[in-house]
């Protein structure tokens, strides 16, 4: 694609949430705003890789909270069963990646060469009946109340990285260089780096080959492409990343549950984020996810007052409480899927061609 | 093998499955009378579970149209006739049948009504701009689901509702050591009569000969003069409408509602389709029966394995037929 205003635009765009997110923890001094920043750099990850099928490839899979999921009970199972220490960290992320393989080959090749609309349908169904089991299987899952750990002690709040003579821990800009500041790098670094092969890949023959398969899939084939090959390669692949970004997240947040790895409501957020910030772009993968993850925690509050604001009206309030926040952005959602197919970031780097 | 096959398709092919399951099913219980009790339970929840599934069979198989949001009518046709029912307490308190029948019938009507309206609303407005793009399809659809969930915790509040029901069709019917729940027993013969009805209209009118033609071959359909998107309408509120009545048979079935039931039933109603191959009624039943068969053994046999038995008589079936059992679309 030629360089465009809007393209140079979107880039910068992404660039600022790269340094924002970079200085995070000393920008902005407080726990909930570090908590949301994490959130961020994790789901920027994850809706990248959920692009990767979705914008790159043009197949539509349910499952990828499953995969998401994997990683983070991998670690968390680890994590409880050994204790703190970075060799559950490493087996939890090895494990989760095999699970993850071993069922997106199994689904991959068994689905992808049929309609899209089917491995569809399947992928529900199967993340649906994990779900299920994780729920059932409380001995080793926890069931719906989740796994409570504690991560590599490196992380502790009480860690100090830095001591001065006193031996008190340095403070940088007023924030103590404690274990949570070493926590929130890690998962930066960690889907800073993800995020960046990402995007090589994306760049790579391989994947213009796949958006050639997007494109036109029977040409594709023509030429000499093994169609159903490479399409269950790029769903490992994604099944991969979401899988290790899943262990990242188990590191961070110490408790895994079904709420916060596998819930359909996250595979909701994931397609919410990636339209919004616009299919077949990774830049749009970053934009969707930082809308999205500061609608969910702002926006409520906003919505709060609003709903209060009209308590006489009939209805209104009910529809502006903060819990239906997803309400509106599933009109949004429906609306931008008619108008802006392309999402945020493709209609802007589309703006500049025109010019 | 091919003797084998030639056999097997003479001595009733697939149609067989649910009879071989239940004969399975029989030596693995032992008991008999807990094997009627849940081969009725089997077959009633089937019966509902078809006419939730039957609407979306039917549209994807003549418009290639697959509706993601379908579970929304589900689970507002459930609220509709829970509301009405409970609206109309007075009827159903008192003794006389006829009293509670007329409730009864208001409130699955207005489920129909209800699914009638909503789904002419969603054709035209939902689906009509993104016919033939399947990805912006199940996009689109998924948007309408989360939507109309919202709206109906909005409406009627995230915390279970009490659905009554009518005083004949409480308690059960016992004949020697085997008892039947009333209420399953209607619901089967309810189910059945749509089936039928359904049936006849896809094969004996000409209305349904032109929906089966249009599954066959649309384009040809078209260029022989008929108005394929007009009759789509109609199937698709059709659709709409058993599937509503499915949510509130369900509602009477559950007793106790949460705005969650669409999207639980969503799963099973995709498997069912899958199972039974898109496009055809016939092979939806199959399939409903199938899945309701199962999940009622296994969850007297194996509770723990319910759900995930049907993801394995998915699988299964998958591979020994890819397309599904019956499928319409050749």
């Amino acid at each position: 694609m030629k360089q465009t205003t809007g393209t140079l635009v979107v880039k910068l765009v992404v660039l600022a949430i790269a340094a924002v997110l970079l200085f995070a923890p000393f920008l902005f001094q407080n726990v909930r705003s570090v908590e949301v920043a994490a959130r961020i750099c994790i789901f920027i990850v994850l809706v990248a890789s959920y692009d990767l099928l979705i914008g790159y490839t043009g197949i539509v899979s349910f499952a990828h909270t499953m995969f998401f999921g994997f990683g983070a009970y991998g670690a968390a199972i680890f994590l409880k069963d050994m204790g703190p220490g970075w060799w559950p960290v490493a087996l939890g992320a090895v494990g989760g990646v095999v699970v993850s393989l071993i069922m997106a080959t199994a689904i991959g090749l068994l689905s992808l060469r049929v309609k899209a609309i089917f491995f569809a349908m399947i992928t529900l169904a199967a993340a649906s009946v994990v779900l299920v089991l994780v729920s059932q299987l409380s001995q080793l899952t926890g069931g719906e109340d989740g796994i409570t750990y504690k991560a590599p002690d490196l992380f502790k709040p009480a860690t100090k990285l830095l001591v001065d003579g006193n031996g008190k821990v340095v403070k940088l800009f007023g924030v103590s260089l404690n274990g949570k500041v070493a926590a929130y790098y890690f998962v930066y670094l960690s889907c800073l780096v993800l995020f960046l092969l990402m995007l090589r890949f994306v760049r790579s023959p391989l994947g213009t080959v796949l958006e050639a398969i997007r494109e036109n899939e029977a040409r594709a084939e023509a030429i000499g492409y093994r169609v159903v090959a490479y399409r269950t390669f790029i769903f490992c692949l994604s099944a991969t990343i979401a899988s290790l970004v899943g262990t990242v997240y188990a590191v961070w947040l110490k408790y895994t549950g079904p709420d916060t790895s596998l819930s359909f409501d996250i595979m909701i957020d994931i397609l919410l984020m990636v339209v919004i910030g616009g299919m077949g772009t990774m830049w749009g993968a970053v934009i969707g996810a930082v809308l999205l993850v500061l609608a969910q925690y702002y926006l409520r509050d906003l919505m709060g007052a609003a709903s209060e604001a009209l308590s006489g009206v009939p209805v209104l309030p009910e529809l502006l409480a903060a819990d239906r926040w997803l309400f509106w952005l599933g009109i949004i959602f429906i609306l931008l899927v008619y108008f802006f197919p392309k999402g945020i970031a493709g209609t802007a780097m589309q703006a500049g061609a025109r010019r | 093998m091919d003797a084998l096959n030639k056999t097997f398709e003479r001595l009733g092919g697939v149609n067989l499955l649910p009879v071989a399951l239940a004969l399975v099913a029989f030596v693995l219980i032992g008991a008999p009378s807990s094997w009627v009790t849940l081969t009725v339970a089997g077959l009633a929840m089937g019966m509902m579970v078809f006419l939730m599934a039957s609407g979306l069979s039917l549209v994807f198989g003549l418009m290639d149209v697959l509706n993601f949001g379908h579970s929304a009518f589900v689970s507002f046709g459930a609220f509709v006739a829970a509301t009405v029912l409970a609206g109309l307490s007075g009827w159903l308190a008192s003794d006389s049948i006829a009293m509670n029948a007329a409730a009864l019938i208001l409130a699955y009507l207005a489920a129909i009504v209800f699914g009638l309206v909503a789904g002419w609303f969603f054709e035209t407005v939902i689906i009509r701009p993104v016919y033939r793009d399947h990805l912006r399809q199940i996009l689109i659809t998924m948007g309408a689901m989360i939507v109309a969930e919202q709206l109906l915790l909005a409406l009627w509040g995230g915390t279970p509702f009490t659905v009554l029901r009518p005083h004949f069709l409480e308690g059960s019917w016992i004949i020697g050591d085997v008892s039947i729940e009333i209420y399953r027993g209607f619901a089967f013969i309810l189910g059945a009569l749509a089936y039928v009805g359904l049936y006849f209209m896809l094969n004996r009118t000409r209305m349904g000969l032109l929906v089966r033609a249009g599954v066959e071959d649309r384009e040809m359909v078209e260029s022989l003069g008929f108005r394929v998107d007009r009759l789509f309408i109609g199937v698709f509120m059709l659709g709409s409408a058993l599937a509503a009545l499915g949510g509130a048979m369900w509602a009477g079935y559950a007793t106790l509602i949460t705005p969650h039931l669409g999207a639980e039933m969503m799963i099973i109603v995709f498997i069912v389709v899958i199972i039974g191959g898109l496009g055809s009624i016939q092979g939806t039943l199959l399939g409903a029966i199938l899945v309701g068969l199962m999940s009622n053994y296994l969850g007297f046999l194996a509770p723990k394995m319910a759900l995930a038995s049907n993801m394995i008589l998915m699988v299964a079936i998958l591979m020994w037929r890819p397309n599904g059992l019956r499928p319409a679309v050749k």
